[in-house]
């Protein structure tokens, strides 16, 4: 059983009384471990799937199953603490909050766990460890580069150990040798550390990276 | 206590604002205890005065005296125990602002009237004895640092010249609406500087039995009805109720300036906190999709709006409760006015609630973010 199971997905917007569809019965694998990416003009529909894959959206119609949970039956309130146990979310824009230092960044996932103080400080300077920003952790955001910043971007997606890494756009905002380290790094999570991946880019040459590469075009998915 | 970091740097996030708007709230919570404050004094000052003690005064009005001969005419009537009589002096102390209630007092039978006025008893005969003395109380002595036996000199208005007293004995009162910011003085004394041409302004009457007064109050004024002088004649507590009533409705203007301030508070309150959620839709949007539930954000704002409010409301309380201690310059107008614990409980509390409703629409909104909505804006 794959990892991942989307099953005859359709995602339609509504604006007033307009049909606006997206996508209709999109169906999708994902095997545990595997390192896929996602590529397609924009407006295609990647990041509406991958907002319904994270539960961050609703789908008008199919199911998503992650690792045997029905994501598609859940309520907000249980999809907030599955995405918290399960979702890593990495950003084109790195999102993190500029009041909070590079540590606080990448601790807040864990404020949501009944993890110690002391447990927390362990599991965030290991992850800042692998993404090679242990001496950057009192550094407020505005502080760091581009590239150093989707990096605590990344350790904040890993911290917790989710089931799947969603990547949405993560070189998008990066010149290119930041956005290959970036690459590199999201590779090494996948073959050192096991992480499933799935990498939404327009960049050819990132989806490269990927052990194979989907493409999504006017809501029609293909290989 | 893990998310107390959060509620923290995001109340640091514009220290301007969250100082300018802890300050608003301080100003009018101090304006709301000091307020409060008046009427509670107010009201306690109405309600002090006994029930066994009658004032009669002209008719005519509070400022007009009346003759020494009613003295023996009170005296003489059935259910009065005993009588004394007292003058307003006016004077001023080294300036205007010093302002302090001055009384010429027929000492000996004031004093037996009034043992709410406690002193030793050596002080009480010292001040007998002497007719210059002057009896001050406690809160009026620590207000202009004087000792017992220095001289105090009084500059007269009513009655001019310089008038000069010793300090023979001083009064600590049983119930602080009495006032401790008194001064008494011989009327003797006045009436021998003024070459005797002074007379009673009101008279003190002590009955024998408190149930008869509404009896020998009516008898009394009927007695001088068609005088040349009539009179009016009330008890004690009626008379200061009716004293402090000429104030005006301080109540209904506390009130009105209270809620007044209230709600322009609370739009300040309530638009820096909708300025503050406007400004992190997106970081709200981002917590969320690490998983953060939307009754936690709700309440992450609902604290961060009340800490605003609690700290401002405590300073604005408790700097009240400060300024305004036992013996504070305003007890020389209003006799024991002080911010009562009860204030600053009810300070607290408006300030509690003013942080709720301020922080209800932003929570609100934190809480039914559309993540994907937000995420648009942001990502």
């Amino acid at each position: 059983m794959a990892l991942v199971e989307i099953r005859d997905l359709t995602k339609v917007y509504y604006r007033d009384s307009q049909q606006i569809p997206v996508f209709e019965g999109v169906n999708l694998e994902i095997e545990q471990r595997d390192f896929l990416a996602l590529m397609g003009p924009s407006g295609s529909g990647k990041s509406t799937l991958l907002n319904l894959l994270a539960g961050l959206d609703k789908p008008t119609a199919g199911s998503i199953t992650v690792g045997g949970a029905q994501v598609t039956g859940m309520s907000r309130r249980q999809l907030a603490a599955w995405r918290a146990r399960h979702i890593g979310f990495v950003f084109q824009f790195y999102n993190l909050l500029p009041v909070l230092t590079a540590y606080q960044n990448v601790e807040l996932p864990l404020l949501l766990t009944s993890l110690s103080r002391k447990e927390r400080r362990e599991h965030v300077t290991t992850v800042l460890d692998v993404v090679g920003l242990t001496d950057r952790a009192d550094h407020f955001p505005r502080q760091l580069s581009g590239g150093q910043e989707q990096r605590v971007g990344i350790a904040r997606a890993i911290v917790s150990d989710p089931t799947i890494l969603l990547a949405d756009e993560p070189t998008g905002d990066l010149d290119a040798k930041s956005a290959d380290e970036i690459l590199t790094l999201l590779q090494r999570l996948n073959e050192e550390f096991s992480k499933t991946i799935l990498l939404v880019t327009h960049d050819a040459h990132a989806a490269e990276r990927a052990h194979a590469v989907m493409h999504m075009d006017k809501g029609v998915l293909s290989r | 206590m893990k998310f107390a970091r959060l509620v923290l740097v995001n109340l640091l996030r514009n220290k301007r604002r969250t100082i300018l708007t802890v300050l608003s709230v301080a100003v009018a919570l101090f304006l709301f205890a000091t307020l409060r404050s008046v009427v509670t004094a107010l009201d306690a000052a109405g309600e002090v005065g006994s029930e066994a003690r009658l004032i009669t005064r002209s008719a005519t009005g509070i400022t007009f005296a009346l003759p020494q001969s009613y003295y023996e005419r009170l005296r003489a009537q059935e259910g009065v125990r005993s009588v004394s009589w007292a003058n307003w002096f006016g004077g001023v102390y080294v300036d205007e602002r010093n302002f302090f209630a001055q009384f010429a007092v027929d000492a000996e039978t004031y004093l037996a009237m009034y043992p709410e006025m406690r002193m030793p008893e050596d002080q009480r005969q010292a001040f007998l004895a002497e007719r210059t003395a002057a009896l001050v109380g406690r809160g009026l002595m620590e207000r202009f640092g004087w000792s017992l036996g220095q001289d105090v000199t009084l500059q007269g208005t009513i009655f001019t010249g310089d008038w000069t007293f010793t300090i023979r004995a001083v009064y600590t009162p049983d119930d602080p609406s009495f006032g401790d910011q008194l001064f008494f003085f011989h009327y003797d004394y006045l009436y021998e500087r003024t070459n005797r041409r002074i007379i009673p302004g009101w008279y003190v009457i002590q009955l024998a039995d408190p149930a008869a007064a509404p009896e020998v109050s009516d008898r009394i004024d009927r007695m001088f009805e068609n005088s040349s002088n009539p009179t009016e004649t009330e008890t004690e507590r009626a008379f200061n109720t009716g004293f402090m009533t000429m104030w005006g409705n301080i109540g209904f203007l506390v009130r009105a300036v209270g809620t007044a301030v209230f709600f322009a508070i609370l739009f300040v309150a309530a638009n820096t906190m909708m300025m503050a959620a406007r400004e992190r839709v997106g970081e709200n949007a981002i917590l969320k999709t690490l998983g953060f539930q939307d009754g936690l954000l709700f309440a992450l704002t609902l604290v961060e709006a009340t800490v605003i409010t609690l700290l401002g409301g405590l300073l604005g309380v408790f700097g009240a409760k400060v300024l305004f201690r036992p013996g504070n310059p305003m007890n020389s107008f209003i006799p024991g006015f002080q911010v009562e614990w009860s204030t600053v409980a009810l300070g607290v509390t408006i300030a509690l609630l003013l942080g709720f409703v301020s922080g209800f629409v932003p929570a609100w909104q934190a809480k039914r973010l559309s993540v994907v909505q937000a995420l648009r804006r942001v990502a």
